[in-house]
């Protein structure tokens, strides 16, 4: 039984050792060198004594920071993703929640590591691949580690300003490849083109089912996905046949025309995750790529990577909307109403999920875990845990669950989760912010920010820009001399919607 | 429309994106990633409201974002053609 993901891995470097596992322009690595390069790092950080413990890795994207996370678990410790463009305080924030001892950068971040307030261990990554490899201590590591260990912390945001780290373990990463890889028919020629960070796991698709099957991934230049021309051109280059993206990413293609100008000619499959895809946008790849297979995948990282898939395999109208399908095998879907019970038939319900997916909850924060990770009300006798994700869905006549809405504040934004709490928190640290409130407005992709106080527009984006990561940004600030209340006193987020709404159609 | 005019109005689109910086002047928004995709999206989205031309994927090339000037031809173009 498979209790430890580096055997992906190294069964891969069995069968197809000098094969490409990972490139981008300017590195590639294969198998054998990824397996290589991961054990002196697992190595180095075993030597420095850094066991059991959360290692950050502060590297900029490129298979060096996979080979990297690898090394962690090679080490017997779990990685903590980094974004190499995130604010420095954002980054303190996620160093003190782990408490972590140890950190791994690069040439291209050791600078900024030198700002941050961190007093461990920092391990170069450049110099640590020269480390030899100990093959007594690693086997030591692999054989006292468990399929519930954790391999990662995915720090996502936290409403009330501090983000939560989403702790996955072995089995639960196991299971998702294993399903997805069959559900989606995966296989040793799939070629794919990661576009998401590899600070949260939506990545893993690419990255773990690349080891599980010999598979290659490229990770595509950021830029390019504003040049959708030379984008498409990347794509047929590298005969990439497989891409899990997010919405944005594909409807920035067909929202500008793209296909008629060029189209990828390789692409066999298109999954696509993390947002509702607009049925227009989404009928425009269908028709222009006929022979392309396209899945609607959906799930929350507290229960490692997705866990319902849908295939889309035909047109839809303009009113419907594409639904996000059935549980993998060997995970659940529970719709719980506000009391905790079951939902009748076609009635509408918190989706809850079960299974070896569910993660390990949030670390070093039981009290926000307990909230969300939740005893299972059908099954009383024992301790089973549900996920509670906040999204609303009902089951259509098909069984095929329909997602609704959020319970909460929790948007989706250019393909990113934010809690609009998270904002608000930060603005509200800034001085001169009086009260604010944050609302997403669909109708055109915009956080919109209202505040008062006497601070200006200008000085308020620039303290923010010090704390948020850039697609947390509000894309428009009101300053207003009072934000109105509901008669709960909550402040009224319908009413600055449609105020909001009459302004925009007042100016056109 | 006269170019000045758009030219004007495009700085408007651009000042309500990044306050500080001197559009004016800037001759490599894209190439110095001064403008970041998330502000393409944002500025493609405002222009083609603002002008009510349809920028599609031909023209999202560097050459046509880099400027103050290079936009505003772009524009001009669109609403000519």
């Amino acid at each position: 039984m498979q209790t430890n993901i580096l055997e992906y891995l190294e069964n891969t470097v069995k069968r197809v050792p000098e094969k490409t596992a990972f490139a981008d322009e300017n590195q590639q690595l294969s198998f054998e060198g990824l397996e290589d390069t991961a054990k002196r790092i697992g190595t180095a950080i075993a030597s420095e004594g850094i066991y059991k413990k959360p290692v950050i890795v502060f590297m900029k994207k490129s298979p060096a920071l996979l080979a990297a996370f690898f090394g962690v678990v090679y080490g017997g410790c779990f990685y903590v993703p980094i974004d190499e463009e995130m604010p420095e305080s954002r980054i303190g924030l996620i160093i003190q929640s782990t408490k972590a001892e140890c950190l791994i950068c690069d040439n291209t971040t050791v600078e900024k590591v030198q700002n941050l307030d961190f007093s461990g261990i920092t391990i170069l990554y450049e110099k640590c691949i020269e480390h030899n490899i100990d093959y007594i201590k690693l086997d030591k590591i692999r054989k006292d580690s468990l399929d519930i260990d954790p391999v990662y912390v995915f720090y996502t945001s936290g409403s009330t300003g501090i983000p939560k780290g989403v702790t996955g373990c072995h089995r639960g990463i196991i299971d998702y490849i294993e399903h997805l890889s069959e559900a989606l028919q995966f296989n040793e020629d799939c070629v794919f083109a990661n576009q998401t960070p590899m600070y949260w796991d939506a990545s893993m698709k690419e990255i773990y089912a690349t080891l599980k099957h010999g598979a290659t991934t490229y990770i595509v230049p950021k830029n390019l996905f504003m040049l959708p021309v030379k984008l498409i051109e990347y794509l047929n280059r590298y005969r990439i046949n497989t891409i899990c993206w997010v919405v944005s990413a594909l409807t920035m293609i067909s929202a500008h025309k793209t296909f008629d100008i060029i189209k990828p000619k390789y692409l066999r499959l298109v999954a696509f995750c993390g947002e509702v895809f607009p049925v227009k946008q989404f009928n425009i790849w269908k028709r222009e790529l006929p022979k392309v297979e396209f899945y609607n995948l959906y799930g929350p990282t507290e229960t490692t990577g997705v866990s319902t898939f849908y295939h889309a395999d035909r047109i839809f109208a303009d009113d419907e909307i594409i639904p996000i399908g059935k549980a993998f095998p060997n995970t659940q879907i529970i719709l719980l109403d506000e009391d905790m019970h079951e939902v009748r038939e076609n009635e509408t319900g918190e989706i809850c999920i079960r299974g070896s997916c569910v993660t390990m909850g949030y670390y070093g924060d039981f009290e926000k875990t307990d909230i969300a990770f939740v005893q299972n009300p059908t099954s009383p006798e024992y301790r089973d845990i549900i996920y509670r994700t906040g999204d609303i869905a009902r089951k259509d006549k098909d069984g095929n669950l329909i997602f609704i809405d959020r319970k909460d504040n929790q948007i989706k934004h250019m393909g990113h989760r934010i809690e609009l709490g998270e904002i608000e928190a930060d603005v509200l640290a800034v001085e001169g912010v009086n009260i604010c409130c944050c609302i997403y407005v669909k109708e055109n992709n915009k956080i919109v920010l209202f505040y008062t106080g006497d601070i200006e527009k200008g000085k308020l984006t620039k303290e923010l820009k010090k704390k948020l990561p850039r697609y947390m940004l509000p894309n428009a600030m009101i300053k207003m001399d009072t934000i109105p209340v509901t008669q709960n006193g909550k402040r009224d987020r319908r009413k600055l919607y449609s105020n909001y709404m009459m302004n925009m159609e007042n100016t056109i | 429309m006269e170019k000045t005019s758009i030219k004007q109005s495009i700085l408007h689109i651009l000042q309500e994106l990044h306050e500080d910086i001197d559009f004016e002047n800037e001759k490599r928004l894209i190439d110095d990633k001064i403008l970041d995709s998330f502000d393409l999206i944002t500025l493609v989205a405002e222009l083609g409201d603002e002008f009510e031309v349809e920028i599609t994927a031909k023209d999202f090339v560097e050459a046509n974002f880099n400027s103050l000037d290079c936009l505003t031809e772009m524009i001009y173009r669109l609403m000519n053609e």
